[in-house]
This record gives structure tokens, C-alpha cells and sequence, in this order.
């Protein structure tokens, strides 16, 4: 089991307040991905319920026990760091077994878990190593079976693929999720990155300033952004936000189209009219930042090839259905 | 191809670090020479280098007219204890300003290293009395507190290097593993920590050992280390080059054994952080 539920959870360094009161309820056996820009308070909320810091005000529950007075260790949580925090000076069998050793189980058992963590992660070769004598994705596995061999209540991952190239990143994202499903139990995933938030999450906190802007999958996330920020924050290239006259119409005070639901028009008059700025082939999608004069810069995007360059009129539709109204609070407008 | 080792280099920069390793070395080995000279031959010019008549009557003088084994004991005591009491200040110190540092911890650690700018001598008037009138003078305890206390700042110095380069992280992954402090120590800190902790007692040794400014001014015969014992050979009754030698040779000895076992050690300690 591994439901972990936060209520009214704040944290202040000094006069500092980096958590604002947190609230969540986090469902056993579900992915969670923490995302938000640098220094919203995403790590601290992770470092928080790992209890390597200690909550200023309410309480972190797992599975109904308040745990904000229990020491990390006896959370029974595992974490993967961004800096893998191998043990530099125990073999890879070493660092995968000390969690094991530390719960003082017999040497044989610890050495069967090992085995079998090492071979869940294709690390078997590689036993006997230390840390130094591995790549990065293979100290990253070695975090990973760290992690799971002590069948924690959850795993807690604080951006643990940030320290991979592009295209490991992508390979460990697909596994550590395969992993998950596989193992069935609670994680919690901090990253900066809205991508990998939005591929591995079952649910994803989105945060900002130390509070919780919207917590919810990643289709209700794009698809119904409780605010502005959200809006602005899920989804790539970003959502275009058009205020004025053509929000008022509306009847809101600021009006947000994605890129994908703008259609281009060569030569329509309806529309937003603009000059295209830059225009970005990439063979599986266009995308054109269109300069719409009083508008602003728009970003349109085209799924394929569209021959369109820089200093060509355009006319860009958006999709009625699919206009978020937000009012002058920057909340969203449902009707 | 811009940094080539051609085989002409190394043979030139070998050449070039034998020369001066012997340089640096030769006033020790014609020390260890004259003390198998006989008075005589020590000031012979010009001196001979090999072909003299090989003695070892200075070292039976030397044992006979002071108790070798006795100062070389103090010293002992004197380098071992001060070394063993600064490592139990300055590990705990050291830990709490790497783990736990305040905004005032770089002050401190600046004062700290301060204290080591004054000359010693600034101080020795008012030492002297003080340990005088607790009856600190020529004893060992005496010697152990100041040395323990003037190399206290280096200790810290090196050891709050050290840990400062333990990642907190991995401390933290302990942690989270299920450690308890007492284990984290254990099993962690002190095993990524003994490099370091090592290197700076080694280092504490020969600086307590080879210190002569406060042993020779505190202490004249019982609590006397082998410095003072060196120094009693350059008496008023005259130079005596070849005794003067020996005693010399025989007190380095020891230190001078262990700093080539722990050879590599040192050069770890002394670059530490220098070189990643």
C-alpha cells in the first residue's frame, strides 16, 4: 500500500515561504509528476514527504499515519536523487543491498533480491562493480534497483533523468514507467520538463510560487487548464493568449488557442491576420511564429510539411471549440 | 598531438626530477653521513663523502649522555595525544560547519585560520607565565595542550575540506535507505571519510613532531621531546657535528619512516581537492 495524502502542508526557510500550503491526495499504485518552473517549490514538496525536511505546518499522511515526526528512514519510502547518490566506495551489489542490509535481513535473502533487481534492470554483468567504473545510465539503473529492491510504500524520484543525454532520457523514461506499471507501486516524479510530465504521469500537480495551480491528468491538464498559468505552462510550443477586443468579444478578459488549433490560411480574410516571422520545418510539423500586429506573436503549428516562409501572409482560424476563456484573474472562464 | 610525451622529455624532465629530489634530499643524507664521522671528520675540508672511517661511536656517545628512548617517547606522547585530542575537537567542528553551516561559518573558519598568523612568539611571554603558575611547564600534558591547541585551526581547516566534498546527497540516499545515524557514520561517512581523516593526522603528526618553538621553550629535560633533545647538542661547550648529527638522524627516524609509508597519503592529503 502506498497512498500518501498532503494536507495543508507548508514549509518556510526562515522568512522565506517556499511551500504555501499543499494539499493532495495521492491514490496507491498511481504515477504523480510534481512539475513546475525552477524554484516553485517541487523538489522541497518531494524532500518534504521523503522527510528530509521538516514540514513548518500540516500534515503528510501515508496510508492514513501521519508521518510529519517520522524520521526518513522509517517512512519506508525510497528515493532516486538527480545526482544518483551511488555509495562510491560499495560495489553495485553493495549499494543495491544496503537498504536491505540496514533492515537486517539474512545475506542469502539480500543477495537473491539483489540478483533478481539486477536483473529486472540488465545490471547483472555488472555486480560486482563500483560505481565509478559505470556510464551514467547505468549508475541511473543502479539508482533505480537501489530504489526498488525495498519494495517501498513509493518511490520518489527527484528529477532522475536530468543528468542523461537527450536520446538515454527518452529510453529510461519508457522503462522507468514500464517499471512502475510493472511493480504496481506509488511514485512521485519531480521534473521541469512538461514532456515527461505529460508521458508518464497518471496524474500531474502542476506548481507554481510554492502552490498547487492544478492537480489532474495530463489530457485534463491541456485540455481544461484551471488558469493561465497552467494554460501557459502545458503544452509545447505554448498556448497563444490574445486579450483586448477579441477576448471581450468572447466575453472574457484573456482568450489562449494552442498552436494545433490555428488554421492556416494562405489568403483568407476571416481570422488573425499576421506576417509569418520565422517559420520551423521539421519535416512531421510545421511551425510558424506569426507577427499579428497589434496581437502580438503568434505560434501556429501544421501536423506535416506546409510551404509557407518568412514575410508570407497568413491568416490563422482558430478552432471555436477549442478557445479557453480565462477571466481577469487569470482564472478559467467553464460554460 | 600538442601535448606529446616524447621519449627525449621524459628522459630530460626524469633527469630533471632526480637532480632536484637529490638536491632537496642532500642536506638529510650528509647529516645521516656525518653522523658515522668521527668529530674530526665532520669538519674535515675538503669534507669526504664516502671513503672516512665509518663509526657509530656517536651514536653509543649520544645514548650515553642523554636518554634517547626517553625523549623519543615524549615525543611520542606528545605528537600522538596532541594529534588525538585536535582530531576529536575538529571532527565533530568540522562536521557541523561542512553539514549544518550558518551564515557566520566562513567567519569562523577565517578566525580560525587567523590565529595561525601571529607569530608564536608574540605570545610565549604570557604562556610561559601562565603554565608556570599552573606548573604546566616541562611537562608532557603542558606540551600536548599547546601543540594540540596551534595546530587545532590546520585540523579543521583540512577536515571541513574533506567532508565539505562528501556529497550531501549520498548522506540523504543513506537516509532514505533505512540507516540510522549511528549506521550512516558507519557505513557511509566514515568509509568516504578515511581518506581524509588519514591524511590530516599524518599531516598533524609530523607538524607536532618536528615542532620546536614552543617544546624547546616549555620544557628542558623531562617532558622534553626530541627537538630539545637535538638542540642540547648545540651547547655552549661547542659544536659537536658528528653527536649533533646523530642525534638528528635519530630523531627524524621514526617520522621519517612513517612519512615513507604513508607517502601517498600525504600527497592525497596535501592536494586534495586540487585535482579532480
Amino acid at each position: 500500500m502506498g497512498q500518501i495524502t498532503l494536507q495543508d502542508v507548508q514549509k518556510s526557510f526562515g522568512p522565506v515561504h517556499i511551500i504555501k500550503g499543499a494539499d493532495l491526495e495521492i491514490a496507491d499504485g498511481s504515477f504523480v509528476v510534481f512539475v513546475g518552473p525552477s524554484g516553485c517549490g517541487k523538489t522541497t514538496l518531494l524532500r518534504l514527504i521523503a522527510g528530509l525536511e521538516d514540514v513548518s505546518g500540516g500534515k503528510i499522511l501515508i496510508d492514513g499515519k501521519n508521518v510529519v515526526d517520522t524520521p526518513p528512514a522509517k517512512r519506508g519510502l525510497s528515493m532516486v536523487f538527480q545526482s544518483y547518490a551511488l555509495y562510491p566506495h560499495m560495489s553495485v551489489r553493495g549499494n543495491i543491498g544496503f537498504g536491505l542490509k540496514m533492515a537486517g535481513l539474512a545475506k542469502d535473502e539480500i543477495n537473491r533480491k539483489v540478483e533478481a533487481a539486477a536483473a529486472t534492470l540488465n545490471l547483472t554483468p555488472y555486480l560486482d562493480r563500483k560505481p565509478r567504473e559505470l556510464s551514467g545510465g547505468q549508475r541511473q539503473r543502479v539508482a533505480i534497483g537501489r530504489a526498488i529492491v525495498r519494495e517501498p510504500k513509493a518511490f520518489l524520484f527527484d528529477e532522475p533523468l536530468s543528468n542523461l543525454d537527450a536520446a538515454l532520457r527518452v529510453q529510461m523514461r519508457i522503462e522507468v514507467t514500464r517499471l512502475q506499471k510493472q511493480l504496481g507501486t506509488t511514485a512521485i516524479y519531480v521534473t521541469h520538463d512538461q514532456v515527461e510530465a505529460m508521458t508518464m504521469a497518471d496524474k500531474i500537480v502542476v506548481l507554481n510560487g510554492g502552490k498547487i495551480e492544478q492537480y489532474g491528468s495530463p489530457l485534463d491538464l491541456y485540455e481544461k487548464p484551471a488558469n493561465l498559468f497552467v494554460a501557459g505552462f502545458i503544452g509545447s510550443p505554448k498556448m497563444n493568449f490574445v486579450t483586448g477586443e477579441h477576448a471581450l468579444q468572447k466575453g472574457a478578459a484573456t482568450i489562449g488557442v494552442r498552436p494545433e488549433h490555428l488554421k492556416i490560411e494562405r489568403d483568407g480574410a476571416g481570422g488573425w491576420q499576421g506576417t509569418i516571422a520565422v517559420a520551423e520545418h521539421l519535416g512531421s510539423d510545421t511551425f510558424l511564429y506569426v507577427d499579428a500586429g497589434q496581437l502580438g506573436m503568434l505560434t501556429a503549428r501544421y501536423i506535416g510539411e506546409l510551404s509557407l516562409h518568412a514575410g508570407d501572409h497568413v491568416s490563422l482560424v482558430p478552432e471555436p471549440a477549442r478557445i479557453h476563456r480565462f477571466d481577469a484573474s487569470g482564472n478559467a472562464i467553464r460554460s | 598531438m600538442a601535448r606529446m610525451a616524447t621519449r627525449q622529455r621524459v628522459v630530460v624532465s626524469t633527469i630533471g626530477a632526480w637532480f632536484f629530489g637529490f638536491l632537496i634530499f642532500f642536506p638529510i643524507l650528509w647529516m645521516v653521513l656525518a653522523s658515522f664521522k668521527t668529530e674530526l671528520e665532520a669538519f674535515a675540508i675538503p669534507p669526504s663523502f664516502l671513503f672516512f672511517h665509518w663509526t657509530t661511536e656517536n651514536y653509543a656517545t649520544v645514548q650515553e649522555r642523554s636518554d634517547y628512548l626517553l625523549h623519543a617517547m615524549n615525543s611520542i606522547i606528545i605528537a600522538g595525544g596532541s594529534t588525538l585530542i585536535a582530531l576529536l575537537i575538529a571532527i565533530p567542528a568540522a562536521w557541523s560547519m561542512a553539514f549544518s553551516p550558518t551564515k557566520r561559518t566562513k567567519d569562523i573558519l577565517l578566525w580560525m585560520l587567523s590565529t595561525k598568523m601571529m607569530p608564536p612568539v608574540g605570545v610565549l611571554v604570557p604562556i610561559y607565565l601562565i603554565y608556570k603558575s599552573f606548573g604546566l611547564l616541562d611537562s608532557r600534558i603542558g606540551l600536548v595542550f599547546i601543540l594540540c591547541l596551534g595546530n587545532l585551526p590546520i585540523v579543521i581547516w583540512m577536515l571541513f575540506t574533506y567532508f565539505k566534498e562528501i556529497p550531501r546527497d549520498i548522506l540523504e540516499a543513506a537516509r532514505m535507505d533505512g540507516a540510522t545515524i549511528g549506521r550512516e557514520l558507519i557505513y557511509v561517512l566514515t568509509p568516504m571519510a578515511i581518506p581524509g581523516l588519514a591524511s590530516t593526522m599524518l599531516l598533524n603528526l609530523i607538524l607536532a613532531w618536528n615542532e620546536a618553538f614552543w617544546t624547546l621553550n616549555l620544557s628542558t629535560s623531562n617532558a622534553a621531546p626530541l627537538t630539545t633533545f637535538i638542540a642540547s647538542y648545540s651547547s655552549p661547550e661547542g659544536l659537536f657535528w658528528a653527536k649533533l648529527s646523530a642525534a638528528s638522524t635519530l630523531a627524524i627516524a621514526p617520522i621519517l619512516v612513517l612519512g615513507w609509508f604513508s607517502q601517498k597519503q600525504l600527497v592525497r592529503g596535501l592536494t586534495f581537492g586540487a585535482v579532480k
